[in-house]
């Protein structure tokens, strides 16, 4: 028995405590979606799982590189005027600092694969890409721009929904985005919504369902309310799935699932088939 | 000593307590379309899926005008209740309010809308039939029609799933209703992470009528009174006022000024 129970034998390798400190974090990571662990470098440039096609959550600029021939941004220097409720100043700070961004979106005119568009990228790093007022003063005058200058808008949105700290302003963004969206939709344009992972609350109730055509990105999250509100609510467990892309597109609310790599092409291609011509 | 007694009955209410009176039955959804509307003829269906109990729609006459109604009811006993999940509306309430806006623009007719709701439904099905999209058809389809339209919040204006039906021209709030991008419980547990703290929430909120009419987020508190008789009274000379103003406007300028109205938050 003390073959197998001896306290000693383990304590003759000595363990070097500050191995985990050497191991630089993020190098073995975990997919979101299905759970399979990988070595960072696996993921490539398009940060996709290359077990389940999830795509990871990219910055706003990252996606930029991966998407863009060129970018010219909009907008860069719009600020909160006066972030009053305690500790909002911080967070702004500390997610502008993080995120290199003025907000939780990016906004700015951008050439895909040859075609010129108005584009928005909203960032989830960026305090969750909640709905602040400038967020949606940045897509508000996006929409305008393309509308004065003939463009369509292609927005990815990201977000946990409403910015709490900003409270009714936040939710009259939804209507104020929506104004433009209308004005923009009246001049006969364009309006491709990109949903990534994770679009909720108040930007699926508003501009993210308000596409004249909608794409998701693979496994991404997309709903109006919380699992855990809805599952606190009807007293049961929600299936695994039933909030993501897949599912969406099953019920009618996506146009197409694309990869993250092949998405320039598609942007392009429907940009392209939807050039006026002239009568 | 006087000054004690005073107060009682003169003492603004706070912020807690609106939230605590906006969700007592003071008025009921049928009780205010009776009182202020005749010949209210009931709708029903989106014609797509269904027919939401938790909203009444139809078309009425306001001092002989004909006009559209729209109003989230949370219901009078439990099975209503329960069958309206408390004035939570599911897709298909808001795809009928979207139905009959439309019908309302066909005929020129003016929309009232009616608000009491804690927010959408947060069901499984709701979801799987797209919450969130007939909550953003509701606020975009609202933004293009070219009739008048006043919403009326008389308890709770809870988040997008009360906005879905005040995308209007005006806004107006009962004296203890309140309006919000959250209840002051779902607020206090995301920033505080203690449901518990919701007293305190409801004070930074900002959700009062009295704080909203600041901020223009609203034109105009209804007092409230023991009478409703004069509530109604006082509202259907308001809105027949207000709407001979807005139907002095060309369509352009009604949807101009309706989207000037949000473009400016």
């Amino acid at each position: 028995m003390d073959l197998y129970n001896n306290q000693k034998s383990t304590s003759k390798i000595k363990r070097d405590a500050s191995v985990n400190d050497r191991i630089p974090d993020g190098l073995f990571l975990a997919c979101p979606y299905c759970g399979v662990q990988m070595y960072n470098k696996q993921l490539g440039a398009f940060r996709v799982c290359d077990h389940c096609g999830y795509g990871f959550r990219l910055q706003a600029r990252e996606r930029v590189e991966l998407l863009t021939d060129s970018f010219e941004e909009m907008d860069s220097e719009i600020e909160m005027m006066n972030p009053d409720f305690p500790g909002y100043a911080d967070k702004l700070a500390r997610a502008k600092s993080q995120t290199e961004l003025g907000e939780s979106v990016l906004t700015g005119v951008a050439k895909i694969e040859g075609e010129k568009v108005a584009l928005g990228i909203m960032d989830s790093y960026f305090m969750m890409g909640s709905l602040g007022s400038m967020t949606g003063e940045k897509i508000t005058r996006l929409f305008e721009y393309a509308t004065e200058n003939f463009l369509p808008v292609v927005l990815f949105t990201a977000s946990g929904g409403a910015r709490m700290q900003e409270g009714i302003n936040s939710l009259m963004q939804m209507a104020k985005v929506s104004a433009v969206v209308a004005a923009h939709q009246e001049a006969g344009l364009l309006y491709l919504v990109v949903l990534t992972d994770p679009t909720t609350g108040g930007v699926t109730a508003s501009f993210a369902m308000q596409g004249d055509i909608t794409l998701a990105e693979p496994h991404a999250l997309i709903g109006f309310a919380g699992a855990r509100v809805i599952e606190s609510t009807i007293h049961e467990k929600l299936p695994k799935d039933f909030q993501r892309a897949e599912t969406l597109m099953t019920n009618g609310f996506v146009d197409q699932i694309v990869p993250r790599s092949e998405l320039n092409q598609v942007i392009a291609k429907i940009v392209k088939l939807h050039h006026v011509t002239e009568v | 000593m006087v000054n004690i007694g005073l107060n009682l009955f003169k003492h603004e209410l706070t912020p807690a307590e609106v939230v605590k009176k906006s969700r007592e039955d003071r008025f009921l959804a049928r009780e205010i379309i009776d009182g202020i509307f005749t010949d209210f003829v009931e709708l029903h269906g989106d014609r797509l899926s269904g027919d939401d109990m938790s909203v009444i729609g139809g078309i009425a006459a306001l001092n002989g005008t004909p006009v559209t109604v729209i109003a989230i009811d949370k219901g009078i006993d439990i099975h209503d209740k329960l069958s309206k999940r408390n004035g939570s509306p599911e897709p298909w309430g808001y795809r009928k309010a979207q139905r009959l806006m439309q019908q309302a623009n066909k005929f020129h007719r003016p929309i009232i809308t009616f608000i009491n709701t804690p927010g959408a439904f947060p069901g499984k099905t709701a979801e799987a039939q797209g919450q969130g999209e007939a909550i953003a058809t509701s606020i975009l389809e609202s933004m293009k029609l070219t009739v008048p339209m006043i919403a009326i919040i008389y308890g709770e204006g809870g988040s997008g799933g009360a906005l879905a039906l005040a995308t209007s021209d005006q806004v107006w709030m009962f004296q203890n209703a309140t309006y919000s991008i959250l209840s002051p419980e779902g607020f206090a547990s995301i920033l505080w992470k203690d449901s518990k703290r919701a007293d305190e929430a409801a004070a930074v909120m900002g959700l009062t009528p009295k704080d909203l009419l600041a901020k223009k987020v609203i034109e105009y508190v209804i007092p409230e009174s023991r009478s409703h008789t004069r509530v109604f009274n006082l509202m259907r000379k308001r809105l027949d006022d207000e709407f001979k103003q807005l139907n002095a406007l060309s369509p352009q300028d009604l949807i101009k000024q309706r989207r000037a109205r949000f473009r400016a938050f």
